[in-house]
């Protein structure tokens, strides 16, 4: 173990963990602004009940979003400090960006909106949490594209004298392919997710609260998750597909460790496949994998996609010696669940719908439980999304420019990344469990009574509460 | 003017900003257990920053990517190098930045007294420990010609840096203190500015003597305006403080902020980071810099948008003008 495992470990599980929060972040806040849309249109008190409701879990989550992403910004300079080096022409700006532009935007408005009740008028009350909705998406974008040089990099240009390099064209980094289409993908992820969460906690009440004089919120809150799942999936498909014939493009060793394909000619690599002697899982996606070689290949069905060999064999010869492809069973597997957790949330999804048909009220005890898990799945999706990207992409840091290794802080030594990591770890675990029993919390307790709303009385403004407080 | 220049004096005005506006969050965080005598008091306290501390959070956000953006050896130099301190400073954000959402979530007391302590250390380690990165910035830290860090932990606790830490910490507690008398009402309003007065007089020497320090360090004749500023608006501050005149006592903290990080940056420039051992090593606004295409494209992004910012930004501080008291707080 060195100091560049240790500060792999710990990029990865931050990042893995940071973006627990994200989708639910990204997917709710736009969710949360429809629900408060709907109220303030049709004047429907369920829609304002739905919007306290979701609004708070929304805003338990989100600080937890806000607070891991601030590490995410620091750790490229304390831990990748030759990466930081290395891009810091071309990366810095997209993240500056991204913070002038989205943060605060976001960290603003949504101040606005959680103390806002009573202090704007109806309408810029709405405007806020949009304005927050907008800058949360946005932020996607921005740290996307950074995110997709080091997938696919473009506009730049190596110095030959420092060895860096520069930016040559901005807008070719900011409409870089893989950006455009790993931005409505990461977005399409999110609201699987955050629309499963509207769906779970609309299902628990539907189910275990009935005959409260709520139901009638909770059911339309169930069928708009719902709905919500079932069209974001669909995104997620048309968009994941577009992206493998991308990666199969750019970042063919990707394509290829996602199959676990080392070569369709030789037969001998086959016989040390080792992800071949998983093949048993090939039988439980059995369905899939005829159609992920169809459209994630070449997009001919008698096209032949390069394998690991053949592409270690290339890579060896154009960037000198060494192992270019990442650990297959990794991105094998990760690949695999990605698609999977994504797509058993969209089927749960549908049983939900099917359930409530024409006004019934579901019953099956296996619905409730599969209603239950419904948000972990797709955050599963997510997580194994970005450990498969990410982990694809492996040796390098910057495909073709930059190796992993190269880019780790020289300065930090070992024993100050194990304390770091430690300390995230212990931190980052505990605020978990807290934030976890908060959300169980405040789902139970279902929507809140918004008929004493504050109205405009004589009470002195000195005087008068305050219509939300920490 | 360079576009290194500007984009030099932006990331010491990303900085100034944030140290300002954080400035007062951290201090009324560390005024928690002091001011707030009883759980609703202490609900006062957090909620003068409540609709704002997040946006305040974010010039720290934008100064660190603004420093990535445009001199990304400057911020690869300084992010690893002060690692172990920076980790102090996330942690301590972490914790506080949850505490605040999380704190009213449970009636229990011991739930909420778990939190307001998070509160505390995590204004109090950053306002401690900017100072003491601050100062090392300024005095220069051992860099080899690489521009890596080859000091340790102990290489950035000297006297002088210490001096920085108390230095901040004592101007972010003024600070906090004048902020409150400004947004509360009744009991802790009084409690608040009598307060700062103490404190004030307390940081107006360690402010003294640390700029003094400073200037025998590198200095130049702006910096030796702006740090004789910067005493005066801290004093001018702590007399509007003393005869209750809450608005001109805060302009007073303010403005001693922000011409105590100008002196720092006015003595330091051209360098970003001068190094304590070979000459080579020490990184200044043009060595440390991106290329001219980048920081053009960045100074258009920041034309643009800064105003925008600064203009949201200042209509939800006029919108959350109100002061607060116990009478405004909600039973739940």
């Amino acid at each position: 173990m060195d100091a560049l495992d240790v500060a792999r470990w710990q990029f990865g599980v931050t990042t893995v963990y940071h973006f627990l929060f994200v989708p639910l972040t990204i997917g709710l806040s736009v969710l949360v602004a429809i629900l408060q849309t709907m109220w303030h249109r049709t004047g429907n008190e369920r829609y304002l009940k739905l919007t306290k409701f979701y609004g708070k879990l929304f805003l338990i989550n989100f600080a937890m979003g806000v607070v891991t992403g601030i590490v995410q910004e620091f750790q490229f300079g304390m831990n990748w400090s030759d990466y930081s080096r290395f891009v810091g022409d071309i990366f810095g700006a997209p993240l500056a960006i991204e913070a002038l532009v989205a943060f605060f935007l976001e960290s603003t408005f949504i101040g606005l909106w959680i103390f806002g009740w009573d202090r704007l008028p109806k309408r810029l009350h709405l405007a806020a949490i949009w304005a927050a909705a907008i800058g949360t998406n946005l932020s996607a974008y921005f740290i996307l594209a950074a995110n997709s040089f080091m997938q696919n990099p473009v506009g730049f240009r190596i110095n030959p004298d420092s060895g860096r390099a520069e930016l040559t064209d901005f807008v070719a980094v900011l409409t870089n392919k893989v950006a455009l289409v790993t931005f409505p993908h990461t977005l399409a992820g999110s609201f699987l997710v955050a629309g499963s969460l509207v769906v779970t906690v609309g299902l628990w009440h539907v189910m275990r609260n009935r005959g409260s004089a709520d139901t009638g919120a909770y059911r339309f809150a169930t069928k708009f998750g719902s709905w919500v799942v079932l069209v974001s999936s669909a995104l997620v498909v048309l968009t994941g597909d577009i992206q493998g014939k991308i990666m199969t493009e750019v970042q063919p060793m990707k394509m290829a460790a996602a199959e676990g394909l080392y070569t369709t000619e030789s037969p001998a690599s086959f016989s040390v496949l080792t992800v071949g002697s998983l093949d048993g899982s090939r039988e439980v996606f059995a369905l899939k994998i005829p159609y992920l070689l169809s459209f994630l290949g070449t997009g001919d069905p008698h096209g032949t996609v390069q394998g690991i060999n053949d592409l270690q064999a290339q890579y060896a010869s154009q960037y000198g010696p060494g192992n270019y492809a990442p650990i297959i069973p990794v991105t094998y597997w990760s690949f695999r669940f990605m698609i999977g957790f994504g797509l058993a949330a969209a089927a749960i999804a549908l049983l939900v719908l099917w359930s409530q048909r024409k006004g019934r009220t579901p019953s099956s005890k296996w619905l409730l439980r599969a209603g239950l898990v419904m948000p972990v799945l797709p955050l599963l999706a997510n997580s194994f999304g970005w450990i498969f990207t990410e982990m694809g992409r492996q040796p390098w840091i910057v495909f073709g420019e930059m190796l992993t290794r190269n880019g780790v802080s020289r300065s930090v030594s070992l024993t100050e990344v194990l304390t770091s990591f430690t300390a995230f770890t212990l931190i980052y675990a505990t605020l978990a469990v807290i934030e976890f029993k908060l959300l169980v919390r405040y789902a139970r307790a279902g929507v809140p009574d918004v008929s004493d709303e504050p109205a405009d009385d004589d009470t002195d403004d000195a005087e008068r509460p305050l219509a939300f407080a920490y | 003017m360079e576009l290194t220049t500007v984009w030099f004096l932006l990331v010491a005005v990303l900085f100034t900003g944030y140290f300002i506006l954080e400035g007062f969050d951290f201090g009324v965080g560390m005024l928690l257990p002091v001011l707030g005598r009883d759980d609703r008091q202490r609900r006062v306290l957090i909620n003068t920053i409540g609709p704002v501390w997040d946006g305040n959070e974010v010039w720290l956000i934008t100064a660190g990517g603004a420093m990535f953006a445009a001199f990304p050896e400057w911020y690869a130099t300084l992010f690893s190098g002060f690692y172990l301190p920076l980790l102090l400073i996330l942690l301590a954000l972490i914790a506080r930045g949850v505490a605040f959402e999380y704190r009213h979530k449970r009636p229990e007391a011991s739930w909420k007294r778990r939190w307001d302590q998070a509160i505390f250390w995590g204004s109090a380690v950053p306002a401690v420990l900017w100072g003491v990165a601050f100062a090392n910035i300024f005095r220069g830290v051992p860099l080899d010609a690489d521009h890596e860090y080859v000091g340790g932990l102990l290489d950035l606790l000297h006297p002088y840096a210490l001096l920085g830490g108390l230095t901040t910490l004592g101007l972010f507690l003024t600070h906090g203190a004048v902020f409150l008398a400004l947004k509360t009402t009744g009991d802790i309003r009084e409690r608040a500015g009598a307060l700062a007065v103490k404190l004030g007089a307390g940081t107006a020497v360690a402010a003294v003597a640390f700029l003094g320090w400073s200037l025998t360090i590198r200095s130049s004749a702006a910096a030796v305006v702006l740090a004789v500023g910067a005493a005066l608006a801290l004093l001018g501050g702590l007399a509007a403080a003393r005869v209750r005149r809450e608005g001109w006592a805060f302009t007073g903290t303010a403005v001693a902020i922000a011409l105590a990080v100008a002196t720092l940056f006015a003595a330091l420039f051209p360098n970003v980071l001068p190094s304590t051992l070979d000459a080579a090593g020490t990184l200044t606004a043009t060595n440390a810099a991106s290329t001219p295409y980048t920081l053009k494209i960045m100074t258009w992004v920041a034309v643009v948008f800064t105003p925008i910012v600064l203009a949201y930004q200042g209509w939800t501080y006029w919108v959350f003008r109100r002061r607060i008291g116990v009478q405004n707080i909600p039973q739940h």
